[in-house]
């Protein structure tokens, strides 16, 4: 009870933090946004192309916009050295983890919950024929990024390029996650229902989330304190 | 009891070694002020005690356990170089917050006692990136102090503050010594450390050059410990 409670406090920190300053999630959406609408300008693929190509689309904006959210988490702590004191508190590294981890997914998933009709709009893409089972792979997706990008949040939190040094850090790592995120949002997005050819990759997607919470609820006491 | 112990630790920037084999005690209820000039090893030493990094060799032992277990640090209260509150917060969504990181039975009383105590409950609702330098001194202060610590880790706690809240910082450390805690500070200060401490430890160079109590001698003259001990 003691690490829920403790997770839920961290998470509204937060949230509320991120909230007050707009910070992160304004240039994340900004970002999604701008990319979303340039691209419809810049292509003007037919019906069929655009369902071809909305898996990858959609994955490398929400990517590339979960990594302005992400490179935040942690080094929203290094003003007035608040870091110091959430190491010094008793509260354990997964519980730390897991509470950032989740305000970035709750961030994330807004984002990418507002660019989604905008995709739609921009490139005339009915994309709520499987609507839930669109959710739940964008979560599965999203939680992948998040616990990527917040574990390497904490892992370049003192390195000065931490801007440029994540991303590059974070891309490479997600390659199996959004391959299979890309995959299953372009069949979803076509009417193919999940299972069947696809299983697999909602297999490996939903095993990345798994093996990689678990690793870096183990490993963030480690990364913090050496 | 011993509440602060250092032994034989050692730690090494590249190879340069910031401290060598430092042996430290703290009894319970001590006062001990952390001297040195800058690059003595002082902020080091103190965050290898508090747990916020590791030593290369030697072992640290706060009230007899690994600084790093839960339970120590639930018995640990730190003051560093920065303020470590929230700028985006509220001073009591502060204290809150850690009241709860903290598990106190009613962290928003809590929150709202140690406002009091440091004369910031007019400011509680104002988000702290409004409040002067003195106020957020005595909210890192009131941070600190919240859980009442066993054993209080403070690095140059008296730099930058006003004279409200070096006033405020010193009754508390008194209370905290009449109340039996332990308190180690890193200091340049060396009147108002010397007034509160007990005990004393010089570094130079990464090595304990003194550590003994505190003398009359080196309440008159604060230079006292760095002339007989120090390089001069």
């Amino acid at each position: 009870m003691d690490f829920i409670r403790q997770v839920l406090v961290i998470t509204r920190k937060d949230l509320r933090a991120e909230l007050r300053t707009k910070e992160a999630i304004n240039a994340s959406l900004a970002f999604a946004l701008v990319i979303l609408v340039l691209f419809s300008f810049a292509f003007d693929p037919t019906a069929d192309q655009t369902r071809e190509m909305s898996g990858g689309l959609l994955w490398i904006v929400f990517a590339f916009a979960g990594t302005l959210v992400l490179n935040r988490s942690f080094a929203r702590e290094l003003p007035n050295d608040c870091l110091d004191a959430l190491v010094a508190a008793p509260i354990s590294g997964g519980a730390l983890f897991l509470g950032k981890a989740l305000a970035n997914f709750v961030l994330v998933m807004a984002v990418e919950l507002v660019s989604l009709p905008v995709f739609g709009i921009f490139y005339n893409v009915h994309w709520t024929s499987r609507f839930w089972s669109l959710l739940l792979v964008l979560a599965l997706g999203t939680w992948g990024l998040t616990v990527i990008g917040t574990i390497f949040s904490a892992l370049t939190v003192n390195i000065r390029l931490r801007e440029l040094m994540a991303p590059l850090l974070v891309y490479p790592m997600l390659i199996p996650a959004l391959m299979s995120a890309m995959q299953l949002s372009m069949d979803l997005i076509a009417g193919k229902p999940l299972g069947g050819e696809n299983e697999i990759w909602l297999r490996l997607l939903v095993a990345f989330d798994v093996i990689f919470t678990a690793l870096s609820l183990l490993l963030l006491e480690t990364v913090l304190v050496g | 009891m011993t509440a602060v112990a250092a032994e034989g630790v050692w730690k090494f920037f590249g190879d340069y070694p910031a401290l060598r084999d430092v042996k430290l005690g703290a009894e319970q209820g001590a006062c001990l002020a952390l001297i040195g000039r800058n690059g003595a090893g002082k902020t080091t030493l103190l965050r290898i005690i508090g747990g916020f990094s590791k030593a290369a060799r030697g072992q640290v032992r706060i009230l007899g356990c690994d600084p790093r277990e839960t339970e120590t640090r639930r018995r640990v209260g730190w003051i560093g170089h920065g303020i470590s509150v929230y700028d985006e917060l509220s001073a009591f969504e502060n204290l809150s917050l850690f009241g709860r990181l903290y598990n106190l039975p009613n962290p928003r009383k809590t929150a709202m006692e140690w406002l009091e105590r440091t004369g910031l409950e007019r400011a509680k609702d104002g988000l702290v990136r409004e409040f002067s330098r003195g106020m957020r001194q005595r909210l890192a202060v009131a941070r600190a102090f919240l859980h009442q610590p066993s054993v209080l880790l403070l690095d140059e706690p008296f730099t930058a503050l006003d004279d409200r809240a070096i006033a405020v910082l010193q009754r508390l450390l008194q209370d905290a010594l009449v109340a039996g805690r332990t308190v180690v500070m890193s200091t340049h200060q060396l009147r108002e450390a010397l007034e509160l401490a007990t005990h004393v430890a010089l570094l130079n160079r990464g090595k304990i050059a003194f550590h003994g109590e505190r003398t009359p001698e080196m309440v008159a003259d604060p230079g006292w410990v760095y002339a007989h001990y120090g390089e001069g």
